[in-house]
């Protein structure tokens, strides 16, 4: 395929080196893509800049989100005008937790009776089971956090065309006739069927703007529990960001560890306290991935305040546009819950008219309830 | 036989009335040379399927057509036996032979699994036919585990058949796989694959495209109907932006009709052809007064 090993190391040499600064720029390379690339450019002229670029597209990339930092490296690489490499936005840090001192008391009334301690403790659990996540001090978050896999999801069910063997229902007519030529033609059992069930698809968008900046931390946390728990029982659960641009963050989501899995969330996520602009996103989510079939029939469960700073008849639209698509659209709005809430944001007005449930989301408590009406849709 | 350049296989398929730009050609070429799997992703009606089949005409090759859907297995894909022809076999034999053949018990069975009662299904079919263009269509409507399954056959290009033995293609089968994107395939099986993203065409190109799919339709038509559906691509408010399958749906109404010039109540009247949601509609009646107006 290729002349002499000698000729192209040094070719080879540059063409590795960038295949690192794509990886560096976070595109998932891995050894094997990055040996059918060598090939790929040996098949083809290394001179030639054109089929290098396309050589390394279908080679290195896997996504239309890889194209764009593909395309950005490529040009960086080489064709760097100015010799220095540019900056990569970098994406803002997730908002750390403050240092306010452990109020957490374990030990103090060490000498008193147990059972009363056991049950302060569950009382208290049970408090911060009600509490508002937005208002919790530090180390309350980090129990709090603990106590998310106290959540149980089921996942929402469907039918589906095809049938399953059942003990009653309808008469399975051809599984009857192959089972009776089994038997040379002699009259067998007679076997029923029913119509399939099937855990529905569950997409998540969560709104991670500022104003909802409280609430990611652990909104986060309640993705990952339902990814994780949904997923055991054969469910999928998609979950995309939304804020001044749409993240796709189920890969992520899909880790086993809660706290790797909220650092790669962070890691993948560039717009953290960002402004809204959810109709645009919503739009976007509905263009890329809604309408060809991600949201077509499933639960789709949007979590946002509904503070929108763009226009109201956008956001109304879209989410009218994706109520058609989906079978359900829950809005959880963590104000919801909250005594003296009224609706009066622009946005919820726009949205409610198209949203089948509208339920509130700021305590662990209202995290179970939701879990509840997405199993129940 | 085989193309010896990108331009080659540009070259080739436009005989077959497939325009593509050069950088589609060059990962077609690489994806023949290198042998591996082409994975295709665009918007519905950018020429993803029809890509495969020109790639079939052009090489002079079978083409073998996977359809993908929601529940898809096995038995679907690769082989499954023929069990009504089966038992008449068996009924076929008990009737000759009588009870005069006792000793061949083991012959009979053997002869029930004989290569005459295997379905081969798209997979099997493609192995058997090498070399063939094996298309994995929507493949993103499969499950997961089918999704594995595929990629067992895509890296080794053979099937065990536990009654019969290996099936192995001569030559490996081009495979060219389609997704809509309805969800993310597994990295396993994208790395196996080149990936190319097929964007809309340019204005040029497609009218090419339409004067070589439609050469009923006269130049001048096909460079109005592209102008507009161009620039109603570059709006972005549209929820299903027309794809090149709809421009020549469009110009073949328009020129069904009888009309030579673009004028506001043919395309008013012929607009189903190219919008399918009733927002929409009403969003490109509104361009398409202003753009024909003017």
């Amino acid at each position: 395929m290729t002349a002499s090993v000698d000729e192209v190391r040094g070719g080879d040499e540059i063409l590795l080196a960038f295949a690192r600064a794509l990886r560096a720029a976070g595109v998932p390379v891995t050894q094997d893509r990055a040996q059918g690339f060598l090939d790929a450019v040996s098949v083809l002229d290394l001179a030639d800049e054109r089929g290098t670029w396309v050589a390394g597209r279908s080679t290195l990339c896997g996504s239309p989100d890889d194209l764009d930092r593909f395309d950005a490296v490529f040009e960086a690489f080489f064709n760097a005008r100015d010799g220095l490499p540019r900056t990569r936005p970098v994406p803002s840090v997730t908002p750390s937790q403050s240092q306010l001192p452990e109020t957490d008391a374990v030990g103090e009334g060490g000498d008193e009776d147990e059972m009363e301690s056991i049950n302060a403790r569950a009382a208290e659990t049970e408090v911060l089971r009600h509490r508002d996540v937005g208002s919790l001090s530090a180390s309350e978050k980090q129990r709090l956090a603990g106590m998310f896999a106290t959540l149980h999801p089921r996942p929402p069910l469907r039918r589906t065309a095809r049938h399953q063997r059942w003990h009653r229902g309808q008469v399975d007519a051809s599984r009857t006739l192959r089972s009776s030529l089994r038997q040379m033609g002699e009259p067998t059992r007679i076997s029923w069927r029913r119509r399939g069930r099937k855990p529905r698809r569950v997409v998540l968008l969560m709104d991670v703007s500022g104003s909802m900046s409280d609430y990611a931390d652990s909104l986060l946390r309640l993705a990952h529990r339902l990814t994780v728990a949904l997923r055991a029982q054969g469910g999928v659960v998609e979950t995309f960001t939304v804020g001044t641009r749409l993240t796709h963050l189920t890969r992520a989501m899909r880790l086993r560890d809660p706290e790797r899995a909220l650092v790669a969330a962070g890691e993948t996520v560039p717009d953290w306290s960002g402004g809204t602009r959810l109709g645009e996103t919503l739009r976007i989510f509905s263009d890329r991935w809604g309408q060809r079939g991600m949201a077509r029939g499933s639960v789709v469960v949007v979590f946002s305040d509904g503070w929108e700073r763009g226009d109201p008849a956008l956001l109304a639209e879209q989410v009218q546009r994706m109520h058609r698509v989906a079978h359900r659209v829950v809005w959880v709005n963590p104000h919801r819950g909250k005594a003296g809430y009224e609706a009066v944001q622009q946005g919820v007005l726009a949205v409610l008219p198209h949203v089948d449930d509208f339920v509130a989301g700021h305590s662990l408590a209202t995290y179970a309830e939701l879990t509840e009406v997405i199993s129940r849709a | 036989m085989d193309p010896e350049s990108a331009s080659d296989v540009a070259a080739r398929l436009a005989t077959t009335g497939y325009l593509c730009d050069g950088d589609l050609a060059t990962v077609t070429f690489l994806a023949l040379r290198m042998q591996r799997p082409l994975l295709l992703e665009g918007e519905p009606g950018t020429g993803k399927t029809a890509l495969a089949e020109a790639i079939a005409e052009s090489l002079e090759l079978p083409l073998v057509r996977l359809q993908c859907y929601e529940g898809i297995d096995a038995t679907q894909a690769l082989y499954d036996w023929d069990f009504p022809r089966q038992i008449l076999h068996l009924r076929a034999m008990e009737a000759v032979a009588g009870d005069a053949s006792e000793g061949t018990v083991e012959e009979a069975e053997k002869s029930l699994y004989d290569e005459r009662f295997l379905l081969a299904r798209p997979v099997l079919a493609a192995l058997q036919q090498s070399p063939a263009v094996l298309l994995v269509d929507e493949v993103d409507r499969a499950d997961d585990e089918f999704e594995a399954f595929l990629l067992e056959v895509l890296s080794t290009y053979q099937v065990s058949i536990p009654e019969l033995g290996t099936v192995k293609a001569a030559t490996p089968p081009v495979v060219v796989l389609t997704s809509n994107r309805t969800r993310e395939l597994h990295d396993a099986l994208k790395r196996r694959c080149l990936y190319h993203w097929i964007d809309h065409p340019g204005l040029d190109r497609e009218v090419e495209i339409v004067r070589t799919r439609a050469p009923e339709v006269s130049a001048e038509l096909a460079r109005q109907v592209v102008g507009v559906v161009q620039q109603l691509r570059a709006r972005d408010d549209l929820a299903k932006p027309p794809g090149v399958a709809e421009t020549l749906d469009w110009a073949r109404a328009i020129n069904h009709l009888g009309t030579a010039r673009l004028d506001l109540a043919t395309a008013a009247a012929t607009l189903g052809a190219l919008v399918k949601y009733r927002e929409d509609g009403e969003k490109v009646r509104h361009a398409l007064d202003q753009m024909l107006r003017a």
